[in-house]
C-alpha cells in the first residue's frame, strides 16, 4: 500500500495521465487474474493451485470430488466475489463523484444499512406481509428489495445533504448516522420477531460473507452489476465536470439532473444487489477508489473501470484470507475488510494534503 | 447574436433582474458594471442559460435558448465562474481538457495545452489544481473556457465568452493580460460579456457598457456616454469620481495597457 502512496510523483510530467490510466487498467487485469487463481485454489478442502492448473489444462488426474469443489463451490464464489467487489468499489467511486467528496461511501453514509434493512425486511416478512410480492418477483425478490432500500436511502441522503447543489460533509455524515440508527432500530425489531432460521440469515447479512455462493446468486446480481458497469461510459465525463460544480458542469454541456439520477440509481443498484447476495461489506467503496486515485488521478474515465477491477481483486483476496486464516472455520469477509479498511479510512482523515473535506458548511 | 428581452428574475419577492433587454453582438466586448447586489451575476446566469428567467426571452442567433440542449449550448458559449474549488486533485491540464472535450475537440489535450499557453500558464500542466494560488486557479479556469470556444467564429456564427469577474483574484499585470485575450477574442468576431468592478478597466476594454443597479439597466452604450459623474454618482453613491485626479497626497495608478519592452 505504501508503494502506491505517491500522489504527485505519479503525475506524468506533462500533466496528462492517460497513459498511466491505461497501464493501471492493464496491471489491474493481471491482478484480477491472479486474485481469481488464488481464490479458486484456496479453501478448507485440499484442492490447491496444482489441482486447479491440472483442471484448467484438462488433465484427468483430479478426482470427481475435486472437480465438484472447483466447479460448484469455488467457481461461483470467485465469480460472486468479482461482481460484488466491482459493485462495491464502483458505487463508492460514483458516490464520491456525485457528492464531490472523497469521504462519501455507501457504507459510511448509511446506504448499505438501508439496503440491508430492506433485505432483512424481505427475509422476515417475505413469508407473511410481503408474500405476494415475493411470489411475483421470485429469485429477484431479495435483490430488488435491497435495491429499492438503497435507492430510497440514497435519494433521501441527497435531499438532506445537498442544498443549492452543494453537499455538506457534515450533513452527509450526520444524516448517514441518523439513517443508520433508524435502520438498526428497525433491524432490531425484525430480529425480535424473527425465527431461528431467519436469525441466522440476518446475522449473515449484517456481517457480510461470500459463503453460500451459488450460480443462482451470481445470476441474480449479474444484471445489476452489468447495468452499473454499462453506465460507466455515460457518466464518467459528466462526473469529471461535476467536480467543478453543478453550474460549471452545465456550462460544459452536461445534463446535470439526468446525470445525477443515473448515478443515484447506479449506486443503489450496486449497493442493493451486493447487500442482497453478500450482506454488508464495508470500506471497499472508499479504500479502492482512494488508492486508485493516487495512481490514475481523479478522472472518472479511468477511476471507474479501475475501481471495478481493483474492487473485484481486493474482495477475492480478502475472501481467500477469510476462508484460510481460521480453517476449518470461516471468518465473515466484512470483518476482514473492516480490519483493513477502517484504519485506512482513519489514515485518510489524519492525512494533511491527502484528503480535503469537500465543501464544509 | 445573443439577445435578452424583458428578462425578469424574482427571488422571494425581490426582483433581482427587472425587465432587462440586452443585445450581445459578435465583435463586441460588452461589460456589465454596477454595485454589489445589482443583479450582474444573475443576469449573466440567465444569458448563459444556467438560470431560467421568470419572464422574458433569451435567444441565441435567433432561436429561443430553451430549444438548445446543454451539449449544444456548450459549443456556443463558455463561462468563467467566479471561483471554483475542487476536492479532487485534477491537474491544470486535466481541468482545461474538460473544456476542450465539451467543445467536441478532436485532440482535446493539444487544445488544452494551447489554451494554457494563451493564459501564460505553460509549464503548469502537471500542477495539481488545489495546490495553485487563487490567481493561478482563476487563469486555469479561464483557459478551460478558452478551450471550450477556441475559435471566436465558426461557420459565420460567433461564439461567446461569459466572464464573471475574471480579474477578481489577479494581480495588475494578469488582470490586463486576461482582458487582452478576451479583447482579441472579440476583435476576431467573438462575443464577450464580462462583469467587472474596476471602472477603469471597464472603460478601457468595453465597446459596450451596461450599468446595472437594483436589477435594472440604468444606462448602456459606449463608455464615453455611460461613465459620467451623474451615473456613477447615482449608482455607486460617490461624487466627483470621473476624470479627476485625486488630492496630491494620494498616489494613484492608472493602468492602461501592458508594458511591452521595446514597444
Amino acid at each position: 500500500m505504501k508503494a502506491l502512496a505517491l500522489p504527485m510523483k505519479a503525475t506524468g510530467a506533462d500533466g496528462d495521465r492517460t497513459i498511466q490510466g491505461f497501464v493501471t487498467l492493464g496491471a489491474l487485469v493481471v491482478l484480477v487474474v491472479v486474485a481469481s487463481l488464488i481464490s479458486l485454489s484456496s479453501g478448507p478442502t485440499g484442492v490447491g493451485l496444482r489441482d486447479l492448473l491440472a483442471y484448467l489444462t484438462g488433465s484427468d488426474s483430479l478426482s470427481s470430488q475435486d472437480v465438484v469443489v472447483l466447479e460448484a463451490v469455488r467457481l461461483p464464489r470467485t465469480a460472486l466475489g468479482l461482481l460484488v467487489g466491482a459493485g462495491l468499489a464502483v458505487s463508492g467511486a460514483m458516490m464520491q463523484g456525485l457528492f464531490r467528496n472523497p469521504l462519501a461511501d455507501p457504507g459510511i453514509v448509511g446506504v448499505t444499512s438501508g439496503a440491508a434493512l430492506a433485505a432483512v425486511l424481505a427475509i422476515v416478512l417475505g413469508g407473511t406481509v410481503l408474500a405476494p410480492l415475493a411470489m411475483v418477483l421470485g429469485n429477484q425478490f431479495l435483490p430488488l428489495m435491497a435495491f429499492f432500500g438503497g435507492l430510497i436511502n440514497t435519494w433521501l441522503l441527497y435531499l438532506i445533504a445537498t442544498k443549492d447543489g452543494r453537499t455538506s460533509t457534515t450533513a452527509l455524515i450526520l444524516s448517514g448516522i441518523a439513517i443508520g440508527a433508524l435502520a438498526a432500530a428497525v433491524m432490531g425489531l425484525m430480529i425480535f420477531i424473527a425465527d431461528d432460521r431467519q436469525l441466522r440469515d440476518i446475522t449473515f447479512w449484517s456481517l457480510g460473507s461470500l459463503g453460500g455462493a451459488t450460480f443462482g446468486r451470481v445470476l441474480s446480481i449479474l444484471p445489476f452489476i452489468v447495468f452499473v458497469l454499462g453506465a460507466i461510459p455515460f457518466v464518467a465525463r459528466g462526473l469529471d465536470a461535476l467536480v467543478l460544480g453543478d453550474a460549471a458542469a452545465f456550462h460544459m454541456g452536461v445534463p446535470v439532473q439526468r446525470l445525477k439520477r443515473i448515478v443515484i440509481i447506479a449506486v443503489a443498484a450496486a449497493c442493493g444487489s451486493t447487500v442482497a447476495v453478500a450482506g454488508s461489506i464495508g470500506f471497499v467503496g472508499i479504500v479502492v477508489p482512494h488508492l486508485l486515485r493516487l495512481v490514475t488521478g481523479p478522472s472518472h474515465r479511468f477511476l471507474l473501470p479501475a475501481s471495478a477491477l481493483g474492487g473485484g481483486a481486493l474482495l477475492l483476496i480478502a475472501d481467500s484470507v477469510a476462508r484460510t486464516v481460521a480453517t476449518p472455520a470461516e471468518l465473515p469477509i466484512g470483518v476482514i475488510t473492516a480490519l483493513f479498511g477502517a484504519p485506512v479510512f482513519l489514515f485518510l482523515l489524519l492525512g494533511k494534503g491527502g484528503i480535503r473535506m469537500g465543501e464544509m458548511p | 447574436m445573443i439577445t435578452a428581452e424583458g428578462v425578469t428574475v424574482s427571488r422571494s419577492g425581490r426582483k433581482l433582474v427587472d425587465n432587462v433587454g440586452v443585445e450581445l453582438r459578435g465583435g463586441h466586448f460588452s461589460v456589465i458594471i454596477g454595485p454589489n447586489g445589482a443583479g450582474k451575476s444573475t443576469l449573466m446566469k440567465v444569458l448563459s442559460g444556467e438560470l431560467k428567467p421568470d419572464a422574458g426571452q433569451i435567444a441565441y442567433h435567433g432561436s429561443p435558448i430553451v430549444r438548445y440542449q446543454p451539449v449544444q449550448l456548450a459549443r456556443l458559449r463558455a463561462v468563467l465562474p467566479q471561483s471554483v474549488q475542487l476536492s479532487f486533485p485534477f491537474t491544470a491540464l486535466e481541468i482545461v481538457r474538460m473544456g476542450a472535450v465539451a467543445q467536441g475537440a478532436r485532440n482535446p489535450l493539444e487544445q488544452a495545452r494551447q489554451a494554457l499557453a494563451r493564459v501564460g500558464l505553460r509549464g503548469f500542466e502537471a500542477r495539481p489544481y488545489p495546490s495553485l494560488s487563487g490567481g493561478e486557479q482563476q487563469r486555469v479556469q479561464f483557459a478551460r473556457a478558452l478551450a471550450q470556444v477556441p475559435d471566436p467564429v465558426v461557420d459565420g456564427v460567433p461564439r461567446a465568452l461569459f466572464l464573471d469577474e475574471p480579474t477578481a483574484s489577479l494581480d495588475l499585470g494578469h488582470q490586463i493580460s486576461v482582458l487582452e485575450v478576451a479583447r482579441d477574442f472579440a476583435a476576431a468576431g467573438g462575443i464577450v460579456l464580462a462583469i467587472l468592478h474596476d471602472l477603469n478597466l471597464a472603460a478601457e476594454f468595453a465597446d459596450h457598457l451596461l450599468v446595472l443597479d437594483h436589477g435594472s439597466v440604468v444606462s448602456q452604450g459606449a463608455c464615453g456616454e455611460t461613465v459620467n459623474d451623474d451615473t456613477i454618482g447615482n449608482v455607486y453613491g460617490i461624487a466627483g469620481a470621473v476624470g479627476r485626479l485625486p488630492a496630491e497626497h494620494i498616489p494613484f495608478v492608472l493602468p492602461q495597457a501592458r508594458h511591452r519592452p521595446g514597444a
